[in-house]
């Protein structure tokens, strides 16, 4: 089913695809984060994509481009799930919101610019959400140490 | 010609019905709330971070620590979620599935306890709060004895369970379930006809079916917006396909709804243990998956090939191949997710956890705007949100 | 009442009630005594959750454990507070509000911290979290678990209460002579 619908969207979007992935019977659909908007609108209204469960995003340090944004998405009627992602450099890092398409998406994007420093172009409310609104820095980057910048890590007592 | 004025309230984060360290930003036109902007994140502890720092098999107790009112489908959703990146899903023993299965229904009904005690306690009703904390005590001594632990229990492991079930422990859940349904009509006997209760919830709170689903509503919130969507019969775990249960929905979408929805929801969760019960059955508890599960303590303290082994998973955890899995089970306050990056080394490279809580406050502004100050107590009872997987 | 006092003051100065010389109706202690006393059996802490550990606090409150036998209300407000329970994970976030609403308590008061975070950060060791609430605050009793039981709660405020007890020069600093004295 989910093969039917990533077949129609290449077709739809055949510039926007980059990648189909399965693993553990879940399909992983990358597309150009140009892109981003009128794949979801079209998932949601098209292919019946209805409900965003969840949108996040992942950090690989020394990869090219270095973020992925990725939406999971869930289809109520047919209980399938979808997951696009699309990847967002270093220099330009910003993406379309997608809180036009599904409004649950403004809570997420907010958190993912609070922990990654991703930018959402267009999103209505784009401020901190988990740290406080003078924190410095994006905690959940690899390269922010756990710890804090400022405070050692906690060595163990016998060492 | 009237002068139209706003007053802006600051509620919370130290206010007893935000239950736990919510803030919100009231503007308020007299008694109407115009506009409400919720601040959460004070209690953010970077869980997700810190997961990235453990192996797989350290990670679990952080989960317990997300959605403390329901540590045990907090550890649940986290180990199937496991078992999926690691591909050991279907060799996971019967007894196991159903002993995890029978645990989840019961924190459901514990989480849900805490849902009515705090919610009638915010609207005026005290004794409902003590009842309530009453048959939860029990919960905590089922939890105590299956796990050592009243509220962290940590008890699932990856690949099954932490230790088989103490002698007896059967009866006692027997025990608890046969009450239960008498106390929750003792609850119904004090709220359902209480004038007062009526009058604080019917049409409060209420959102449409398909603002819902816009908005991200999960578990009993959108049900009772007359969605009929539960994870644990469309898209079963952990054999909840086997088990015979009714999904509760209402039509209406008003606090009323929601908590005689939730009370259902406790019955059936009663049927579920009755049959996970019937279905128990003598068998191993850990999946025969020596790479990834400890060895059973008895052969470690008796053999050094089980004690370097354990030693082995201990110290270095296993490795699941690289991919990505999101897994999601209804917990208590609605899909639970997480959502799981290997990079084939041992410590998880990227866990995202969605918490059905989050989700739901989001929703707050939207229900509470034009109702009345009163009104916003109750429908944050309404949402059952608990900050600990807010923040996390 | 009045059997309470007589035995708790009994147990602080017992010559004029044990000899009983002055009848049953007068009991004999220093002010000291008497401000501690009627301290230490009427804590009112504030309702104030942070994580997990506000849950045991709920349960140590509610039916099975009861603490209104010790005289122990929740009170919503700071205002009329006088102890403070940090029941959880303090972050950066939530540290000034903690100092707001410790400043609006009223003296004397005190501070318990219930729970591994509270004391030390617990297991988060991150990048958002205080790693001890002693750190801002004045501690005078430290529960470890994660969480404490409502057991370990009641401990502390016991310990708490005979903390209080041996207080010195109470009745002095209430009218404004001097500090009070720890024990």
């Amino acid at each position: 089913m989910s093969q039917a619908v990533v077949a129609k969207l290449k077709q739809e979007y055949p510039a926007a695809v980059v990648d189909v992935v399965e693993h553990r019977g879940e399909t992983t659909v990358t597309v150009q984060k140009e892109d981003i908007v009128a794949v979801c609108t079209y998932l949601k209204n098209e292919a019946g994509y209805n409900f965003l469960c969840d949108l996040c995003g992942v950090d690989y340090l020394g990869i090219e481009p270095r973020f992925m944004v990725v939406y999971n998405l869930y289809n109520i009627a047919t209980k399938e799930r979808l997951r696009v992602k699309a990847a967002v450099a270093e220099q330009s890092c910003c993406i379309d919101t997608v809180s036009g398409v599904w409004a649950t998406a403004n809570w997420h994007e907010r958190e993912c610019w609070d922990m990654f420093g991703i930018r959402f172009n267009n999103h209505p409310d784009l401020r901190r959400i988990l740290m406080p609104a003078d924190w410095v820095g994006h905690p959940l980057r690899k390269d922010y140490p756990l710890q804090g910048p400022d405070r050692q890590p906690y060595q163990g007592r016998l060492s | 010609m009237a002068i139209k004025e706003t007053m802006t309230v600051n509620m919370g984060p130290q206010h007893p019905s935000t239950h736990g360290v919510l803030q919100l930003i009231l503007e308020l036109d007299g008694e109407t709330v115009v506009k409400a902007v919720p601040h959460v994140g004070f209690l953010h502890r970077g869980v997700e971070k810190l997961t990235e720092y453990r192996s797989y098999h350290k990670a679990l107790p952080l989960t317990d620590r997300l959605d403390y009112l329901a540590p045990m489908s907090n550890n649940l959703g986290y180990v199937l979620a496991v078992e999926k990146l690691l591909g050991i899903t279907d060799a996971i023993p019967q007894r196991a599935k159903v002993i995890r299965v029978m645990m989840a229904e019961v924190t459901r009904i514990k989480s849900h306890l805490v849902w009515l005690a705090t919610h009638a306690l915010d609207i005026g009703a005290m004794t409902v709060f003590l009842y309530c904390f009453r048959e939860r005590e029990m919960i905590m001594d089922l939890y105590e004895k299956i796990s050592g632990a009243r509220m962290t229990s940590n008890y699932f492991r990856v690949g099954g369970l932490s230790l088989d079930l103490p002698a007896g422990f059967e009866q006692d859940v027997k025990a608890f379930i046969d009450s239960m349904p008498g106390h929750i009509e003792t609850y119904e006997g004090l709220l359902s006809g209480n004038a007062i209760w009526k009058r604080r919830t019917i049409g409060v709170g209420h959102i449409s079916a398909a603002d819902a689903i816009d908005i991200g509503l999960t578990g009993p919130a959108l049900r009772c917006s007359g969605v009929d969507w539960d994870l644990r019969r469309d898209n079963p775990y952990s054999g909840y396909e086997e088990y015979d249960f009714k999904v509760i929905t209402r039509e209406k979408g008003d606090t009323y709804d929601r908590y005689t929805a939730r009370l259902d929801e406790m019955r059936e969760s009663c049927k579920i243990i009755q049959q996970c019960l019937d279905r128990l059955e003598d068998g191993p508890i850990l999946a025969d998956v020596p790479w990834v599960c400890l060895p059973p303590k008895k052969d470690v303290l008796n053999s050094i090939e089980a004690l370097i082994h354990q030693f082995k998973i201990v110290t270095e955890g296993f490795k699941p191949e690289p991919g990505e899995i999101y897994q999601g089970i209804e917990a208590p306050k609605g899909e639970l997710g997480y959502y799981m990056i290997s990079d084939g080394s041992a410590n998880p490279y990227r866990m995202k956890v969605r918490p059905p809580s989050f989700v739901n406050l989001q929703a707050l502004p939207q229900m509470i705007e034009g109702a009345l100050l009163a009104d916003v107590i109750a429908t944050i009872g309404t949402l059952d949100i608990v900050l600990g997987e807010i923040d996390r | 009442m009045g059997v309470d006092l007589q035995r708790d003051v009994a147990l602080t100065a017992p010559q004029a009630v044990k000899q009983n010389v002055l009848g049953d109706n007068i009991i004999t202690t220093s002010l000291d005594k008497i401000v501690n006393w009627s301290r230490s059996r009427s804590m009112w802490p504030m309702t104030f959750g942070l994580a997990c550990c506000a849950i045991e606090m709920m349960a140590a409150g509610a039916a099975r454990y009861d603490l209104d036998r010790f005289g122990i209300l929740f009170r919503a407000s700071p205002r009329q507070a006088d102890l403070i329970i940090i029941a959880g994970t303090v972050t950066y976030k939530m540290l000034p509000v903690i100092h707001t609403v410790y400043e609006q308590m009223p003296e004397p008061k005190y501070v318990i911290a219930m729970g591994a975070c509270a004391s030390s950060g617990g297991v988060f060791d991150t990048y958002s979290v205080v790693q001890g609430i002693d750190t801002a605050l004045p501690v005078d009793v430290y529960i470890p678990g994660c969480p404490p039981r409502p057991e370990g709660l009641i401990y502390a405020l016991i310990q708490l209460q005979e903390k209080i007890m041996r207080e010195k020069n109470s009745f002095g600093a209430a009218i404004g002579v001097g500090e009070v004295v720890s024990g």
